[in-house]
Formats: C-alpha cells, sequence, structure tokens
C-alpha cells in the first residue's frame, strides 16, 4: 500500500461520509459555521489518527471477545484529551462547540476506521490511514459549512461576503440552511455529484 | 490471539489503568489553564456589558474598576456576605437560597431563583456609574445567560450581552450579533411607573417609532428566543427579580 492512496483515497475515492454514510450527525450538528467545522475537523483527525495508531500497536495483544470495547475506550481517551486541550488552549471556540466534541467518541467512521483498518495493519499505515480518513471527513464539512455560512448568513469565518438586508444589503438569507436538515439535502447533493462522476460507488441493487 | 479469560482480563484492566491515567493526568494538568480562561471569560465579559472591553484592553486591569456586592432580591439590601468568596453558580443551585417563583411571575421561565444574587458596580472616582446584573431565562432551547449594565437612574440601558446560550446559530443565536446587542444601549427597562417595559418586536423598531425606547428588534426566524428574552427582562425588571434592589437603590437606599 502506498503513502499517497491511504492518505488521499478517502478523500474522493472512498469518502466515509460519501461512500459509507458514516459520520453524518456531527456533519449536520457542526457545520453552520465554518469556524465550527474546521475545529471540529482538526479535532476529528486527531482523533482518528491516535486510535488508529494505538490500536494498530497493540493489536496482537486484544482479546477478540472483548476487542469493540478496548477500541471504544481507546477512543473515549483520545476525545477526552481533545476536548481537555481545547477547553485550555482555544476556550472561545470549544464554548460554541459544547457537547459535539464530546460526541466525537459516537462518531462512527473513528470506530469504522479502528476495527476496519487497525486492527489488520501495522501503526504507520493505520495513522495514515487515519489521517487520510479524518481528511475525507474534514473536506465533506468544510464544504458543507461553506455552503451554509455563505447562504444562510451571508459571511464566512465570521466575515461579511453577501451584504444581508437586514444589514443594509442586498442579500436575503436563507433561514434554512441555518436549520441541521438542510445539512442533509446538501450531503445528499454532494453524494449526487460524486457518484455521477465515479458510478463505480453506486450501489448494486 | 490470546483468548484465555485470566489473559482477556489483564489485557482489560491495563488498558483501562493506562487510560485512566492518561485521562487523568490531562484534566489534572490542565485543570489551571482552563480555570483561568473560565474566570478571564466571565470578567471578559461583564466588562462587555459595560462597554469597557475595548481592544487591548488587560482584562485584569479593566476589572479593577468593577467592585462587587451581594444582593438579598426580598430586601433589595445589600448583605454582608463577602463577594469575593460568593460564587454565583454554586448559589443557584444551594438549596437554602433557592426560592420558587410562581407559575404567572415565571416569565423568565426558569422556575427557581437564589434569593441572592451578586451585583457588580462600576466606579469612576468613588461614584457608582453603572450597575451591572445577572440575568438568565429561557430562550427555545437552552437557559440564556447575560449581563445587563444600567445607569444609576436604573432605567437606561448601557449595555447588555448573552455570555452563555444554545440558542440556534443563526437564528436565535443572533443574540451574539453586535449589531443587535448595540442597539439596546439607551433602551429604558422601566416605564415611567417604574414597572417593566421592554418589548421585544417584530422586525426592527424605527426610531421616530411611540416608544421605541422600550422596543428591541426581535430576531428573523427566532421567535420563540425573541419571546425568551422579553420575559428574561419581564422577570428580573420585576419585584421577584431586581425590582426592589433597584429601587432601594434609586431612592439612595445604598452607598
Amino acid at each position: 500500500m502506498k503513502t499517497k492512496e491511504l492518505l488521499f483515497d478517502p478523500v474522493v475515492k472512498k469518502n466515509p461520509i460519501a461512500l459509507q454514510i458514516l459520520g453524518i450527525c456531527s456533519a449536520l450538528a457542526v457545520t453552520s459555521q465554518l469556524k465550527q467545522a474546521l475545529i471540529m475537523s482538526v479535532a476529528v483527525v486527531l482523533v482518528i489518527a491516535v486510535s488508529s495508531t494505538a490500536v494498530s500497536l497493540i493489536r496482537n495483544y486484544i482479546p477478540n471477545s472483548i476487542r469493540i470495547i478496548v477500541q471504544m475506550t481507546i477512543i473515549a481517551s483520545a476525545v477526552i484529551l481533545a476536548d481537555q486541550l481545547l477547553k485550555a488552549f482555544v476556550y472561545e471556540a470549544s464554548k460554541q462547540m459544547s457537547v459535539y466534541v464530546g460526541l466525537i467518541i459516537t462518531n462512527c467512521i473513528v470506530m469504522g476506521r479502528t476495527e476496519g483498518f487497525a486492527m489488520k495493519n501495522g501503526p504507520w499505515h493505520s495513522f495514515l490511514d487515519g489521517i487520510g480518513n479524518g481528511l475525507g471527513y474534514a473536506s465533506i464539512l468544510i464544504v458543507v459549512a461553506i455552503i451554509r455560512e455563505l447562504f444562510g448568513s451571508g459571511k464566512l469565518l465570521g466575515y461579511s461576503i453577501l451584504p444581508l438586508t437586514n444589514e443594509g444589503g442586498w442579500y436575503l438569507s436563507n433561514g434554512l440552511l441555518l436549520l441541521p436538515p438542510s445539512a442533509f439535502f446538501i450531503i445528499g447533493g454532494i453524494i449526487w455529484v460524486i457518484r455521477t462522476f465515479r458510478p463505480e460507488q453506486i450501489e448494486k441493487e | 490471539m490470546s483468548e484465555s479469560v485470566g489473559k482477556t482480563i489483564s489485557v482489560a484492566g491495563l488498558l483501562c489503568g493506562a487510560c485512566s491515567i492518561l485521562v487523568a493526568g490531562a484534566v489534572v494538568a490542565l485543570r489551571p489553564m482552563q480555570k483561568k480562561n473560565k474566570e478571564l471569560d466571565f470578567k471578559k465579559n461583564i466588562l462587555q456589558a459595560a462597554g469597557l472591553m475595548e481592544k487591548n484592553v488587560d482584562v485584569e486591569q479593566a476589572f479593577q474598576k468593577i467592585e462587587s456586592v451581594v444582593v438579598n432580591l426580598n430586601t433589595g439590601e445589600i448583605t454582608d456576605m463577602n463577594p469575593n468568596q460568593f460564587v454565583q453558580e454554586k448559589a443557584d443551585k444551594n438549596p437554602d437560597y433557592l426560592e420558587s417563583i410562581a407559575k404567572k411571575n415565571d416569565a423568565a421561565g426558569i422556575k427557581k431563583r437564589s434569593k441572592f444574587q451578586k451585583v457588580y458596580f462600576v466606579k469612576d472616582s468613588g461614584q457608582v456609574s453603572q450597575i451591572i446584573l445577572h440575568v438568565y431565562g429561557k430562550g427555545l432551547w437552552s437557559t440564556m445567560k447575560g449581563f445587563l449594565a444600567l445607569a444609576p437612574d436604573t432605567k437606561t440601558v448601557k449595555g447588555f450581552n448573552y455570555y452563555s446560550h444554545g440558542e440556534t446559530p443563526g437564528l436565535g443565536g443572533e443574540v451574539d450579533n453586535p449589531k443587535w446587542k448595540a442597539q439596546w444601549k439607551g433602551k429604558e427597562v422601566y416605564n415611567d411607573d417604574y414597572e417593566p417595559a421592554i418589548q421585544v418586536v417584530k422586525g426592527s423598531v424605527s426610531a421616530g417609532a411611540q416608544n421605541a425606547e422600550y422596543k428591541v428588534d426581535g430576531l428573523s426566524g427566532a421567535t420563540l428566543t425573541s419571546n425568551g428574552v422579553e420575559g428574561t427582562f419581564e422577570f428580573w425588571m420585576s419585584e421577584n427579580g431586581y425590582g426592589k434592589f433597584l429601587a432601594n437603590f434609586r431612592n439612595g437606599g445604598i452607598q
């Protein structure tokens, strides 16, 4: 396996959100603002990388009967660590993210990678695979967040791009985009586009 | 793969031990920083409400202008409790301090409130120039907590901002919008008879409108959050909230 494949395949070719439809829940919750999506992306990339590497390192010692709970423990520790670090170093942002950082524990992508990849591969490859899948998740999150923040509140990263009518501009914001269900439509649209160009991703009936 | 019971238990035990040391270590090591962040953030919010939080201001230094006291809401008097040891968050959970609010009076939807509240005074050369009150009430999803700065006439708003809420970003969350917050300045929380008067209206308030001093722009797409803001003011400005304390202050009962 090549480094490049491990890192970049999950971004388009095998994207965890678009192909496997994993991790949708948090993609709805944190994408109304780009800043939150970016922080969430960084946190998820780190959590996947750290837990995949850790699971891979001890994969030969994990008894089969408790392997899921072992992975869960490692993931949960990594998430708590990430949450604590955010609270200590970027307090403002962590306040806005509230519970969603803690909920990375339940992000299916993380466990999908530890169970599906790290249990069978070496630490270096698992690390790369973790980063790659994190990037795949991040890319969708960022695209969705850009669409939602730009057309929902006329801003990007808090800077005004489309001046809103209620602030004297010309752009009438689309309130639907600020509500979680809109992310469903956008993700659906992204999946449609990807599968149009890569018909091999379409599931067989 | 090692499958014996003994091995399973020892792997589980070792892993749990290692993970708990890691997590506990991080929590303990990072706690001082987190606590400092939290306190700084709290002070920053008070300064923001008072309009003293400009760019490049040193929070600690600016905060020296601010004095705090603990007020008994039922009597409107300042108590002799030491404000530096009084933690509002703890008082809000202390069953000895909590009092139920009758449903018809509970405009803020909070059911209970502590009879002791910490109040901050901004002092300029010995004179109180602003009174900063901690107010909170239910929005759509969450309890919205904020600071309200009033002029010494106890009527005119000097500033208002929420420091904690969980409203929908972009809709109810627009209570954080600087534009929305800025319009509070100069509004009046009481009418001439000192009854709570703030109204959050649909759409925007034109400057010439009747009673514009009592009216605040609603948040579009967030009627329930707007109602929550109105309810918060209605409750905290009433007899059950800071009403008695503010009346006492107006009448010169507090020095």
